[in-house]
């Protein structure tokens, strides 16, 4: 094991493209990083913001979605709807704090399997350089809550009475 | 003592509006009165924690639980009625997601202390002092409790039973709430625990608005237009979140020209409420092109947090925007132009 932070990248990929270019990626010997784990839907209109939001709660350092190129849906026009769903919730990830790199929208045809791989190991590199995001740990931090806790009650119990 | 199911209430962080719903349930508070012995009600009845300590375990029938939980004070008052409730409801959006005071999410507890007790135009501090947990007095030490920099829901503390949404809860669904646990008290089926007590449906669907196709290339902030009030509030451009929102409420706001603001928290199914927010909206935006799409999400949404998190934040799954070095610098980046004080 190296001390380098290997960073976990949730990645979405569409049954119709983006998976069969992770599948042309694998059966042409193209490597790519293996920090990526890949979750096949069946259109990138069916990643609702809520699975990304979840990846990153439950401790993803980047999310990649993943569809075919801009009029080669397989159903027409979800890809334009994963587009705006994508520039929406950048753009509410922004105000939350979150940096650029850890999303990102990526097309890639069934053919695009070399394209597919670059954009993989970039997407890799970049968050790499940004480090862990370690999201929970953001809400986590209430620093001296147990010792405040126990102190109140130990308070209340060395407390004074005042007699009605 | 009265052989009568006891029940309390509770204030944590809050308005305070959740305890005048209740009085808004008008001559039925002297039927609460006639169902329950109230043991603790803070804002109109003289009991003492202590006095709440002394009692056994499980032994407070009913907990109507409101505000979120910002300092260490009411964490404790939240584990201590669990442990003595036997139902504890979240009552009001505070309890059950966050609400208002859960924006505060968006700033670190130094940031927040900064501005109240500094920088705020109406503040007169010279010495710059801040409370601090512990301070040494020639009687002793005093202690103020600890303030989190991250407010948590009631149940991101102590498990819940119910929860009553709202912001704050109607009369009504407070009665019906209020009826129903009383009913199970006696012996009545009670709703699975985590149940939602309000309506399945979103607001959409209690709102007489015609809805027609969806296609917007601007959204309008309120001040910006006067809606027409036959027409669907976010096919006028402006950004209504009854889509998302659970109803009950008879879609109070859109009634009167103004579009809902999803007090009444996600519908039934929703995780994350601006999650669904941000997926309805991206499907009515009528623009295929990146510059576009991020023109009209700009211009038309300057605050993304406050209209897709205004009370769910809290409770959403990223809870709080990143704490830390340079985030104070990012949300200042986020606010707008002109909205800054």
């Amino acid at each position: 094991m190296s001390d380098t932070f290997e960073p976990k990248i949730v990645a979405f990929l569409c049954n119709w493209c983006s998976y069969r270019a992770a599948d042309l990626a694998g059966t042409s010997r193209i490597k790519y990083e293996p920090n990526v784990r890949m979750i096949r839907v069946m259109c990138s209109g069916r990643v609702d913001p809520t699975f990304v939001l979840k990846a990153f709660a439950l401790g993803a350092d980047g999310v990649m979605i993943a569809g075919c190129h801009p009029g080669e849906c397989h159903y027409l026009e979800q890809n334009y709807k994963a587009m705006r769903r994508y520039h929406l919730l950048r753009h509410t990830l922004r105000s939350m704090g979150m940096e650029e790199n850890r999303v990102r929208l990526q097309w890639a045809s069934a053919a695009e399997g070399a394209q597919l791989a670059v954009a993989i190991n970039d997407m890799i590199e970049k968050v790499r350089a940004l480090g862990p995001l370690n999201w929970s740990s953001n809400w986590n931090e209430n620093g001296h809550r147990l010792e405040a806790l126990e102190k109140m009650a130990q308070e209340h119990a060395e407390a004074m009475e005042v007699p009605a | 003592m009265t052989g009568k199911p006891k029940l309390a209430l509770y204030w944590a962080a809050s308005c305070g509006g959740c305890d005048i719903a209740v009085l808004a349930i008008d001559d039925k508070i002297l039927e609460v009165a006639n169902l329950f012995d109230i043991v603790l009600w803070p804002v109109a009845i003289d009991a003492k924690v202590r006095d709440i300590e002394r009692l056994a375990d499980g032994s407070i029938d009913v907990c109507l639980f409101n505000g979120g939980i910002r300092n260490s004070e009411q964490e404790y008052m939240a584990r201590l009625l669990r442990a003595k409730a036997k139902v504890l409801v979240a009552f009001g959006s505070c309890a059950h997601e966050g609400c208002i005071p859960g924006l505060a999410n968006a700033n670190s507890r130094d940031e927040i202390f900064q501005y109240v007790y500094k920088d705020s135009p109406s503040v007169d501090n010279p010495q710059g002092l801040v409370p601090v947990p512990d301070f040494e007095v020639p009687e002793g030490t005093l202690h103020i409790p600890v303030f989190y920099d991250t407010l948590k829901t009631l149940d991101q503390t102590v498990p819940v039973d119910y929860y009553l949404p709202g912001c704050p809860p109607e009369a009504e669904n407070i009665w019906t709430a209020v009826q129903a646990v009383a009913a199970g008290l006696a012996g009545a089926p009670l709703p699975p625990t985590g149940t939602v007590l309000g309506a399945q449906t979103t607001v959409c669907d209690e709102c007489k608005r015609t809805r027609t196709e969806k296609k917007i290339k601007v959204f309008k902030r309120v001040w910006e237009i006067l809606p027409n009030e036959t027409e669907c509030l976010l096919e006028q451009g402006l950004v209504c979140c009854g889509i998302a929102t659970r109803g009950g409420c008879g879609a109070l706001c859109p009634v009167v020209n103004s579009p809902c603001i999803g007090c009444h928290g996600p519908n039934e199914g929703v995780q994350d409420f601006g999650a669904r927010m941000i997926s309805a909206l991206a499907s009515v935006i009528d623009s295929d092109n990146p510059a576009e799409i991020d023109h009209i999400i700009e211009q038309g949404i300057p605050d993304p947090l406050g209209t897709f998190y205004r009370f769910s934040l809290a409770h959403s799954l990223l809870r709080r925007t990143k704490l830390g070095n340079g985030n104070g610098a990012a949300q200042h980046a986020a606010v707008p132009a002109g909205r800054t004080a």
